[in-house]
């Protein structure tokens, strides 16, 4: 359980706690979540599965709630547009 | 999406949470066959949330253990979405759909913060109180990170101590409550039992907090992200540097599930008898959907009830005294933490009130109902459902939310499509709103 897991967020490395959540990722990456309808940046607001603010791509499917799905070592994690 | 399960149960609990947990441990020890299913991926709610399976003694080991010893199937990862027809509630994970029969069920769904615009509240790293807290408990990290903690509730204060204890920087804490009010609710305090006490860990880690009551945000500034938030302070506003905003103003309760089912909701909570019923036959409710009151009254709730929906009345009617102090506390709390009028004026017509739809203030002003509004404005029409700008515009308007329809949560059309038993899904799709 020591064991630090990375993932890609936009192409970049992100290296998490293990036990992390997506949502946590893409904060420390400093990437939006998702771009809303007016193009703003959004981040996750609720942290447990509500307001869907975090959807983002995870492995190319698309609109996935990123708090309530954990990191796994490789992970490819995109800003949805 | 690749595979349909079935489960039939004696009792259905929805909602993992400590009403829900006492509930399916209630019920499974009087013999019958209980499931309990939850959106999220281990017991626990939002309350008891990160706590570990290793920890022993608390009240959570306390009630999973129960739990465990008295057969409790447990299915995490699933969300009710719908019910097809009565009896049977349909629910989804990220790779399949289930199908849940039952002859009873509780309706445990929680709370929510409440959250309210202002202007640049929807930048990245404002979140909720309550929603920071989870995101800390789910891994990120704030040592050494400036949080600005405001809104309203007991949540604020356990929030900041346990921010702080994991290295945050809290500059302020501010409370749209007067200090009066405040006085009083720590007065109250003494006379109830530890065990409430606990559950909203108030009076521990609090010893140089800096609050503030008669204190909101006016505005948060920032470019891609949070840079500062202005604070009307006891009348004066300041701009304090930060790296979160952490903003909710205490907590409603989720009765989408309950409303779709036709249960009766009034007063703000799913109206319920004696032994937790609604006032749809075989559905009980119990916890904070009935009403704000913490994890004691939550947990009282959830032992009638699914002693209740196991038949074993006379058991249940022994734990009504008990209740009945529990929901004198949630009378307290609602008297402490009612939202202020000031609060009505804090967007400025450009302030996104629909996060959803980007739906700004200025087009909400000229409709009167809740209704028209999502009609002409598409507000409270895209994936939450209405969940964070309903009860936002039921404040700033004073509209009623409407009737709620399937699915309740977005869900996959082929989840949707099983619901008429032709289950071979193609590929993965969400459907929105309503």
């Amino acid at each position: 359980m020591c064991s630090q897991v990375t993932v890609t967020v936009n192409g970049a490395s992100v290296v998490v706690p293990p036990g992390a959540t997506v949502a946590v990722a893409m904060v420390v990456a400093g990437q939006a979540c998702r771009t809303s309808v007016s193009g703003e940046p959004r981040g996750p607001l609720c942290g447990m599965g509500i307001c869907f603010e975090c959807r983002v791509a995870i492995d190319g499917n698309p609109h996935v709630r990123s708090c309530q799905v954990l990191c796994e070592q490789g992970m490819e994690i995109n800003t949805e547009k | 999406m690749n595979r349909e399960v079935q489960h039939h149960f004696d009792v259905l609990v929805v909602g993992g949470g400590p009403a829900g947990m006492a509930a399916a441990a209630c019920a499974a020890e009087c013999g019958v066959h209980v499931g309990i299913v939850d959106d999220n991926l281990r017991l626990g709610g939002q309350i008891w949330r990160g706590e570990s399976d290793d920890l022993q003694n608390t009240e959570r080991s306390k009630w999973v253990e129960r739990m465990r010893a008295s057969g409790v199937t447990t299915l995490f990862g699933l969300r009710v979405v719908h019910q097809p027809q009565a009896g049977v509630l349909l629910a989804e994970s990220l790779d399949s759909v289930c199908a849940l029969k039952y002859e009873k069920l509780v309706v445990a769904t929680g709370a929510r913060e409440r959250f309210l615009p202002f202007p640049g509240w929807t930048l990245p790293n404002i979140m909720g109180a309550g929603g920071l807290q989870a995101m800390v408990k789910s891994g990120l990290p704030v040592r050494g990170k400036r949080v600005v903690i405001a809104g309203t509730g007991p949540l604020l204060l356990a929030v900041a101590a346990y921010l702080r204890k994991h290295g945050a920087q809290i500059p302020m804490i501010c409370e749209q409550a007067s200090w009066q009010t405040l006085s009083r609710f720590g007065l109250a305090l003494f006379s109830w039992p530890a065990k409430i006490m606990q559950g909203f860990e108030l009076g521990r880690d609090l010893s140089g907090l800096p609050l503030a009551a008669n204190s909101w945000p006016l505005a948060a500034h920032g470019q891609q992200t949070l840079e500062s938030v202005t604070i009307l302070r006891a009348g004066r506003a300041e701009t304090v540097a930060c790296d979160y905003l952490a903003c909710g103003f205490h907590l409603v309760p989720n009765v989408e599930l309950a409303l779709l089912l036709g249960c009766a909701v009034g007063n703000g909570g799913v109206r319920v008898d004696d032994f937790q019923e609604t006032t749809v036959s075989s559905v009980f409710c119990a916890g904070e959907p009935t009403s704000i009151g913490g994890v004691e009254l939550a947990l009282i709730e959830g032992q009638i009830a699914g002693l209740a929906a196991a038949g074993h009345t006379k058991e249940a009617g022994a734990c009504f005294s008990k209740r009945r102090k529990a929901r004198r506390f949630a009378q307290l709390l609602d008297r402490t933490f009612r939202l202020r009028p000031e609060l009505r004026s804090l967007p400025s017509p450009e302030t996104t009130v629909c996060r959803c739809e980007d739906v700004p203030y200025s087009r909400l002003q000229r409709y009167t109902s809740w209704r028209a509004a999502k009609l002409h404005t598409r507000c409270g029409m895209g994936p939450c459902q209405g969940r964070v700008c309903g009860p936002a515009t039921q404040f700033l308007f004073k509209w009623n939310p409407d009737s709620v329809r399937p699915p309740v949560f977005p869900a996959r059309v082929e989840t949707l499509v099983a619901t008429a038993g032709q289950l071979e899904p193609q590929h993965s799709e969400v459907r929105g709103g309503h």
